[in-house]
């Protein structure tokens, strides 16, 4: 689905008068695959270079070295963006940026009519992805008077519209709160599982990771470590070494290892956590 | 002190726009106190912290700053400002001067002090956030994230507020960023002594360093108490959009099957200890 070759990508900063202060290198030599139907999170402090793999993904930034191919479309091609676009739609953190109609349901046309689909498919395709995010019954409203997690939710239906393999999500609930926060991401697995949708989920939450198939740790534009979320949370020394958390129960179980417990590496559900302590 | 009594607030009142955000709110603030105020997007948490500086009027019901009603026709909201420091979401986008310094300066300057006191102060609140002094001539356009939301909160505390009210400090940055942060927060709590309050959609940071939860809830006050006494309610926050630490749900879980914690835990650090104790004896 994605496949990435050794992808960098530099960009010039200039001071104010606009002269060259430097070339700051966001991607250095990432070496990515990501199959049909994973759902992958990627993990980084801020300025890890995850967001730009983001960009470099949707054919926003194009690769300074390297290559990257979108559902075996290469995002250098230009006259295969909006292939590449259609492919892999994208969700951005402010769901208040990503909203242009007066109706939720004319907010999820919006891709597809751009796309040139003929209006009965239109409707079809609306309504399926209003169902399959749950905001079937808001199909009329204004977006303005939904909370933070139904308008990303109508975000993703938008995307979901345009029927693309993947769905790249840069930090979608970072402005949520924790309801807001749990909706999307049970509609993100519902996707994956359901719908067979490729998802790939940047975050800054740790419990956002743990129901991923495989999580990736950014640091530095380099790809530092890679795994399950169990083998990635194993490692609560290194994961801390790159800026980044452990979910609380990883943490504690970890917390009371260095008492003298014996909780097997990378506990991270509560349940695991019960069964590992009383069992 | 703060104190509010019934304080009601409508959005456009009187037409057909008219949208109630908050409904008789009582609240006792002391002096010293780190309070953490939580809600789901909409509950009203974000106009009842506008209200405790005089930014917005309420439209029923009084709120007393040291004894004295805050609308009253003599009471200077000004000097209020100075008093009650605001830091909103998002503070970073408010920076605008060419240097980290003259960017915390900036408020203390607007109340007419001498120009020692200005640069001491200005000093100071750098120096409690955290700033080292290679970063004062720097364009506040350079910083992470996290750093030119420390440089946004020593502006306000330059002005040496007696109330900090911080609307989602930690919001979009990283687990780096936020600790920072809290850091940060955390030692102008303990230097100063000054009441904080801190609006957050983070169970974890709320639960780890504040005292006292107040839970807003479609305009009101739904519950008030120490981290504890909220957290246990841990049920009735999901049903609002809100949720408690991941240790609370776990310690509760560990309650439900028989083993014989005294209490659920809202920290790691507490979960731990209790753990612990159970299993030694």
């Amino acid at each position: 689905m994605i496949k990435a070759n050794k992808l960098a990508y530099e960009y010039i900063r200039r001071d104010e008068e606009g002269n060259v202060e430097g070339i700051i290198r966001a991607l250095d030599g990432v070496d990515l695959e990501i199959k049909k139907g994973d759902f992958v999170a990627i993990l980084g402090h801020n300025g890890s270079g995850k967001s730009t793999i983001a960009k470099e993904i949707n054919a926003i930034l194009e690769p300074t070295e390297g290559t990257l191919f979108v559902n075996g479309l290469d995002v250098s091609d230009e006259s295969k963006i909006w292939d590449v676009r259609q492919s892999a739609g994208m969700v951005f953190q402010n769901p208040d940026n990503q909203i242009v109609a007066s109706l939720v349901e004319e907010d999820v046309a919006f891709g597809p009519e751009n796309l040139g689909v003929p209006s009965p498919e239109i409707k079809q395709r609306v309504a399926y992805a209003l169902e399959k995010v749950g905001m079937e019954d808001h199909r009329g409203s204004s977006p303005n008077a939904l909370s933070g997690g139904q308008k990303q939710r109508v975000a993703i239906a938008g995307i979901l519209a345009m029927k693309p393999k993947c769905i790249v999500l840069d930090e979608p609930t970072a402005m949520l709160d924790p309801g807001g926060r749990r909706e999307v991401i049970k509609t993100l697995h519902e996707l994956n599982k359901k719908e067979g949708i490729t998802i790939l989920l940047i975050t800054h939450y740790m419990d956002e990771v743990t129901g991923a198939d495989r999580v990736i740790v950014m640091d530095d534009g380099k790809i530092v470590m890679q795994g399950t979320p169990r083998e990635i949370f194993s490692k609560v020394d290194e994961v801390k070494s790159h800026h980044l958390d452990v979910p609380q129960v990883t943490e504690l179980a970890y917390e009371l290892n260095k008492r003298g417990f014996r909780f097997p590496p990378g506990v991270l559900t509560k349940e695991e956590f019960i069964n590992a302590l009383l069992g | 002190m703060l104190y509010l009594d019934k304080v009601s607030y409508t959005y456009s009142p009187g037409t057909a726009m008219a949208m109630p955000a908050l409904h008789e709110v009582s609240l006792e603030i002391p002096d010293g106190q780190f309070i953490g105020i939580i809600g789901h997007t909409g509950s009203g948490k974000s106009t009842l912290i506008q209200h405790l500086n005089g930014l917005v009027k309420p439209t029923g019901g009084v709120i007393y700053y040291n004894g004295r009603d805050i609308w009253d026709e003599d009471f200077s909201r000004k000097e209020l400002r100075t008093k009650v420091g605001l830091v909103f979401q998002y503070p970073e986008h408010q920076l605008f001067e060419t240097t980290v310094v003259k960017d915390v300066e900036f408020g203390p300057r607007n109340m007419k002090l001498e120009n020692l006191e200005v640069q001491l102060r200005t000093f100071e609140a750098l120096k409690t956030v955290g700033i080292s002094d290679e970063l004062y001539d720097a364009s506040p356009f350079d910083l992470s994230g996290g750093q030119k939301r420390r440089v946004a909160i020593a502006g306000v505390l330059a002005m040496k507020p007696e109330v900090l009210v911080l609307d989602e400090p930690t919001a979009g940055l990283d687990p780096a960023g936020r600790d920072e942060i809290l850091e940060a927060i955390f030692r102008i709590k303990r230097e100063r002594n000054i009441t904080v309050i801190l609006v957050s959609h983070s169970m974890e940071d709320v639960a780890r360093f504040v005292d006292r939860i107040i839970v807003m809830e479609h305009g009101s006050v739904k519950y008030d108490g120490s981290p504890k006494e909220v957290f246990r309610n841990y049920k009735e926050l999901e049903e609002i959009g809100l949720a408690a630490p991941d240790v609370t749900y776990l310690t509760a879980m560990l309650r439900e099957r028989g083993v014989g914690l005294p209490d659920v835990a809202t920290t790691v650090e507490e979960a731990a200890d209790m753990i612990e104790r159970y299993c030694k004896h």
